[in-house]
């Protein structure tokens, strides 16, 4: 009987491309996911033009906005929108549904975090290219790889930190409210939209070098980084990220539910219960 | 691993003293029924009864605190995944993606499954044909409700459970899903359905239990439920309250028991022609009109009410 089940890993590709598809048809979060940060991008290229380094070269400021940008919308992708549309999809009681198939469990969290990544790939992809092509980003060849591997841990921790989200979101209303008063803020100080400077509050850097998003920044930009002459590769960063991952995949495997937080474990209480609530027999 | 000759031969699910509590409140009260193969089995109650409770812990989809359930084999509680591959589950409250249209979310959701139903008969058999191509939430109520059941059967499940499968459904929707129901039954589904229509009941029930306050409070074929009552035949009449005095009189001298609620008379009794006659004469002797009489034999419903009508349950949800 089992053997005649699909087999997990055909299930987790159909998952996959079916939380895209659901994405694809959500226009309110592909403009949020891959067009907000871009608009950033064409502001900041338009407000800061062209910087002077060292040695009396000039680079464009989207050499340093387009790389933390790219990883902005990654974490976008990942943490945001998995936090999100997984509380919502729980309110709706679509995880009910899905926990009344054969569907393993773990298939369906991987869709999620499968499909993610999938975003977060293309929204990279779209800010690299915007930047190369328009604004003449310099991007090393021999770089690539200390750059896939940052991209690969950090979309894989922002991923675990959005199960997270959505495993401590109280509601699925609630939920954009506390992906974007934790991610916003921990954006400004992580060198995405401002460089924090050369002589921050004490402060600001340590709050910085604590959270995940920065150790992303920065070990993404080490690929495109003007001033850098050696290698890209930053081990450090990419564990401390590492262990952001690790402490949300805990988070979420012990906190995680699948029944709407509403009526604790009996269900939505939607139209459909208030309206027939109180009609015992109805001739 | 269960063969399938396994599953045949004993009863498809079997609880017995199945107990749970939500805080103080004992939802379900020891409870113990069995379901044979190829059977329709009712749960039949007023709101808040323990029905949606009782049947989700026999999906799995709650826990229990006290008794022993085994559903095709298996204790739903610590089933193996491919338990669910086997059942079809219609939950009371449940969402589907509204993003996806009608036929997506069949071929979506058909594709966890060993074994598939087409995705058009499907949509036949529910009555959403035509309607494939629409997106969910362009459905009105009673036809969101048709995308529960197509899912529920999309897997082509062996045993079934049908929370309230026609709340929401026009007279041609439930007739529609009876019909369904009566063909899944016919290619040997076993069925666990819980319904307040007892129309419904009678239609498609082989067996039906009748819960109230989480206990069970009766038993039997729909036919057994009402032979209860068989021999009674109820007479009705709205009745003249200012009489008290004659009133008690009148009721005394009647075969049957007796009951005047809300202005209204209603007299069960094995012996119909002779109270009709006391109750005409004495009607006419004292010229009192007797609005809307009428003699009619008593319904599954009449006994449905009378057994759970006075738990106090029914007024804690509703
Ligand atoms: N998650 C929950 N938390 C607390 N109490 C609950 C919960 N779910 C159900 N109850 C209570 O348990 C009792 C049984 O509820 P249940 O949903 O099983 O009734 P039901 O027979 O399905 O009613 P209905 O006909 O309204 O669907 C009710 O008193 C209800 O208020
Ligand atoms: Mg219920």
């Amino acid at each position: 009987m089992a053997d005649r089940l699909p087999s997990p890993l055909r299930l987790l590709v159909h998952q996959i491309g079916y939380q895209n598809r659901v994405f694809r048809r959500v226009p309110i979060a592909a403009f949020f996911t891959l067009a907000f940060p871009l608009m950033f991008l064409l502001l900041f290229a338009a407000i800061f033009g062209d910087v002077g380094i060292s040695g009396g070269h000039e680079v464009a400021a989207a050499q340093f906005y387009a790389p933390g940008l790219a990883v902005f919308t990654a974490a976008s992708a990942t943490y945001t929108n998995i936090g999100i549309s997984t509380a919502v999809a729980r309110d709706e009681g679509i995880l009910r549904r899905v926990r009344s198939t054969p569907l393993p469990r773990w298939v369906y969290l991987g869709g999620v975090v499968g499909s993610g990544v999938c975003i977060a790939v293309f929204g990279v992809a779209l800010m690299l290219t915007v930047g190369i092509g328009i604004y003449g980003v310099d991007a090393d060849a021999g770089r690539l790889l200390p750059a896939v591997v940052a991209f690969v841990v950090g979309t894989a921790s922002f991923a675990m930190l959005g199960l997270a989200l959505a495993a401590l979101a109280p509601s699925g209303q609630s939920s954009p409210a506390l992906a974007q008063a934790t991610i916003l803020p921990m954006a400004f100080v992580s060198d995405v939209f401002i460089s924090v400077g050369d002589d921050p509050a004490r402060w600001l850097e340590v709050v910085g070098d604590v959270l995940p998003l920065k150790a992303f920044v920065e070990s993404f930009f080490a690929a495109f980084d003007p001033y850098r002459t050696g290698s890209a590769w930053e081990p450090e960063l990419l564990v401390r990220m590492g262990l952001w991952g690790v402490f949300g995949a805990v988070v979420a495997a012990r906190r995680f539910r699948w029944e709407p937080s509403t009526g604790s474990s009996s269900g939505p209480r939607g139209d459909r219960s208030r309206r027939h609530q109180g009609r015992s027999v109805p001739s | 691993m269960v063969s399938l000759a396994a599953v045949s031969a004993s009863p498809a699910l079997t609880v017995s003293g199945l107990g749970k509590s939500y805080g103080d409140v004992r939802a379900v009260d020891d409870l113990s029924f069995h379901v044979e193969p190829g059977e329709v089995f009712a749960l039949l109650g007023p709101n808040g009864a323990g029905k949606s409770t009782t049947v989700e812990i026999l999906e799995g989809h709650r826990s229990r605190d006290a008794g022993t359930v085994e559903v095709l084999g298996h204790d739903p509680g610590t089933a193996p995944g491919g338990f669910r591959d086997r059942i079809g589950i219609v939950l009371q409250e449940v969402g589907v993606e509204r993003e996806l249209t009608v036929r997506e979310a069949l071929v979506h959701y058909g594709a966890c499954y060993s074994r598939r139903r087409p995705v058009d008969e499907v949509l036949e058999l529910v009555g959403l044909d035509g309607l494939g191509d629409r997106r969910t939430h362009r459905l009105s109520g009673g036809q969101k409700r048709r995308i529960d059941l197509a899912l529920g059967i999309i897997g082509d499940p062996d045993l079934l459970f049908l929370d309230e499968p026609t709340t929401g459904f026009d007279p041609s929707a439930r007739r529609q899903a009876w019909e369904m129901v009566d063909g899944l039954r016919s290619l040997g589904t076993t069925i666990v359905l819980t319904s307040h229509y007892m129309d419904e009941v009678q239609a498609l029930a082989d067996r039906v239990l009748v819960i109230a306050n989480g206990r069970a409070v009766a038993a039997g074929t729909p036919d057994e439920l009402r032979g209860s009552m068989d021999r009674e035949t109820a007479i009705r009449a709205r009745f003249p309250m200012d009489r008290e005095g004659t009133v008690t009189g009148l009721l005394e001298g009647l075969a049957g028991r007796s009951t005047v609620r809300d202005g209204r008379l209603d007299v069960r009794t094995e012996d119909p022609t002779a109270d009709l006659h006391r109750l005409t004469g004495w009607a006419l002797e004292r010229g009192v009109a007797l609005d809307d009489l009428e003699v009619v034999r008593p319904t599954l419903e009449d006994v449905y009410l009378d057994l759970v009508g006075g738990e106090p349950g029914e007024g804690t949800d509703g």
